[in-house]
């Protein structure tokens, strides 16, 4: 990754250059975190894959803390959790944290998301990165599933236990599968004990895949809110301090939002249900899965039947790893895509539409609600992205990055200015 | 292998080295990683599940029970002449999971099913007055099941299932 980027790595520290002949890990860190160019215009939309690095980090940490006092049977888990709760020096702090940890990582990665279906960062030549995303993406919803069954509440059973039902939609062999998940007829005791061995195995993985995709950013570079190319070093500026400092102010800012939900309202995202202890012999009246499940689980519901509705809920997320190969415009931003720009608010609307629908009885008006939605997140992706690309007409792009910012990068200043000049 | 093809007199034989080496590591980290795949599979004490018994006798007309079995629900609903004959008019065309009543019962009077939705694994509710006696509905994603456990709306693709079991008295059944 050196090389490419500015001047060779140099140190005054003796042992820093002995160590660098041997390891060359104090360049390697110094490329990534300090000297590395990063198009000058970034906005606070940029600023979340710093939260992300900062929200894996807290997990990790207060899960292997919380793994000190947790026991993964199902005899004891649920009261281990209460122990946790009142018994243990701060317990109840570490658990909330861990617990509310999972809903602002999933907020912080939607947006995240987003960010790059806006700016077109899946695009060439980011398509590697964007599918490591993606895979970072499924692991995450691997990851927070396992992690609520371990307190063996209502709703981490009777969630579970749908899930994992998921796979005995397979023709053939599918009763199979989910008896080979389960370690037994349904969920119980080896599942919890599984479940708890991959929950902490799952965000190392994570985090090894983190790893793959900022290697995968560090060779195109950052996308940028102009989508276009950097094309030297006045478009850049090095990462320290300048972004540092901003994504620092971010994280300051997310943290604020975090402590507010965790000491002012901890169990807003949750489920009363779940401080009730798990029985295999009652279904609560409204199971709902976590809010950022909900999507996919009103596409689930939304297709009246098992296989169906499990294949269409896969072919959901699958979409989004093709998503390079579904846009065939070569604009990257939104900014200067006129019609797509419209297309992409709906797309969004549509996708909270679709939690809404997702956490509703599936009765009434929500059932074709859903099915709307869940057509129109399809046709979205597979129709209105393949289809604009090749009749929308793009606003011209400015000349540069450098060219924008001095001429006061709105979008309409962006391509107004260069001609004035 | 271009290397060896380059020089040796007879190349197929170091070809044939480097297959039989692949495959042979090959087999052997399916084999070792064999256990390692079979030891989630459910175990012998799963398996022993067993066996249940069940006196019918205290359970009256119109009324259910639910027991475990294999750590699951199985339903046992005494009949009612008003469900019976719900579940033996209806058209066996008309249901997605045809089949019939005669032959999900073993007396007319007592329905045993497992109550285990066979959509995603919910355990449905008793509903009254549901296709035209005592039915089930499914909270989870909304699948209802008729007089007889059969599906007759929503996402589950099959008739709720009935396990093997056999009456020991009049008033007694094993399941399993
Ligand atoms: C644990 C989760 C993740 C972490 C820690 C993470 C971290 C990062 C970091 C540090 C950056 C560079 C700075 C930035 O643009 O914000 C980045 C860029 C990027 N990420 Fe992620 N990411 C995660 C998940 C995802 C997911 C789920 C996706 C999408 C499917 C994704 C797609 C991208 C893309 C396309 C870029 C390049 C964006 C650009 O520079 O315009 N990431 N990520
Ligand atoms: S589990 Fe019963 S309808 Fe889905």
């Amino acid at each position: 990754m050196s090389g490419s980027h500015g001047q060779p790595f140099h140190s005054d520290n003796r042992f820093v250059m002995w160590l660098e002949r041997r390891l060359p890990i104090i360049s390697f860190v110094n490329d990534t975190l300090t000297t590395f160019p990063t198009p000058k215009n970034l906005n606070y939309w940029w600023a979340f894959g710093g939260i992300l690095a900062f929200c894996l980090a807290v997990q990790i940490i207060t899960g292997i803390v919380l793994a000190m006092h947790y026991a993964p049977n199902t005899l004891v888990a649920f009261d281990s959790v209460e122990h946790i709760m009142r018994d243990v020096n701060g317990g109840w702090l570490l658990r909330y944290v861990h617990m509310n940890g999972a809903s602002m990582f999933f907020l912080a990665v939607y947006i995240h998301m987003f960010r790059g279906l806006y700016y077109g960062s899946y695009k060439e030549p980011r398509e590697v990165l964007w599918i490591l995303g993606c895979i970072i993406y499924v692991l995450m919803m691997a990851t927070a599933f396992m992690g609520y069954l371990l307190p063996w509440g209502q709703m981490s059973f009777w969630g579970a236990t749908v899930i994992t039902n998921l796979f005995s939609a397979i023709p053939v062999v599918g009763t199979d599968v989910a008896q080979w998940l389960w370690g037994g007829y349904s969920v119980d005791n080896p599942t919890l004990n599984r479940f708890f061995s991959l929950h902490y195995l799952l965000p190392f993985a994570i985090a090894a895949v983190v790893v793959l995709h900022v290697w995968a950013l560090h060779v195109p570079g950052n996308n940028n809110p102009l989508g276009i190319d950097v094309k030297g070093p006045q478009d850049t500026v090095p990462f320290h301090p300048y972004y540092t400092v901003k994504d620092m102010l971010a994280i300051v800012v997310f943290m604020i939002l975090f402590a507010a939900i965790v000491f002012y309202a901890p169990n807003l995202l949750g489920e009363a249900a779940n401080y009730t202890p798990a029985d295999p012999l009652v279904t609560p009246a409204h199971i709902v899965p976590e809010w950022y499940f909900l999507p996919f689980y009103a596409i689930l519901r939304a297709i009246p039947s098992k296989l169906g509705g499990v294949l269409m809920m896969g072919a959901a997320v699958l979409s989004l790893f093709l998503l390079p190969w579904l846009d065939t415009s070569s604009v990257r931003s939104g900014r200067f895509r006129p019609i797509f720009k419209q297309f992409f608010v709906l797309f969004v609307i549509n996708a909270v539409i679709l939690g809404v629908v997702g956490s509703q009885l599936p009765e009434g008006i929500w059932v074709p609600l859903g099915r709307i939605c869940t057509a129109y997140y399809f046709i979205h992706l597979w129709i209105i992205l393949p289809v604009l690309g090749l009749i929308e007409k793009p606003l011209p792009l400015p000349e540069s990055i450098s060219k924008a910012v001095l001429s006061g990068a709105s979008p309409k200043g962006a391509n107004a200015a260069p001609e004035k000049r | 292998m271009s290397a060896a093809n380059a020089h040796s007199e007879n190349p197929t034989r170091r070809d044939f080295i480097y297959v039989a080496t692949t495959a042979f590591g090959a087999v052997g980290a399916a084999m070792a990683a064999w256990p390692l795949i079979a030891q989630m599979a459910p175990d012998r004490s799963a398996l022993a599940s067993g066996t249940t018994e069940v006196d019918l006798s205290k359970v009256a007309e119109g009324q259910s029970i639910t027991v475990t079995w294999r750590g699951k629900p199985v339903f046992i609903r005494h009949r009612t002449a008003t469900d019976i004959a719900a579940a033996r008019s209806v058209e066996l065309s008309k249901l997605p999971d045809p089949q019939d009543d005669a032959a999900r019962t073993q007396k007319p009077e007592w329905l045993v099913v497992v109550g285990v939705c066979t959509h995603l694994g919910c355990i449905p509710n008793t509903q009254a007055n549901y296709y035209g006696g005592s039915g089930w509905f499914c909270p989870c994603h909304g699948s209802q099941y008729d007089t007889s456990a059969r599906i007759r709306q929503g996402p589950a693709p099959r008739n709720l299932d009935v396990p093997a079991y056999a009456f020991l008295s009049d008033t007694k059944i094993r399941i399993g």
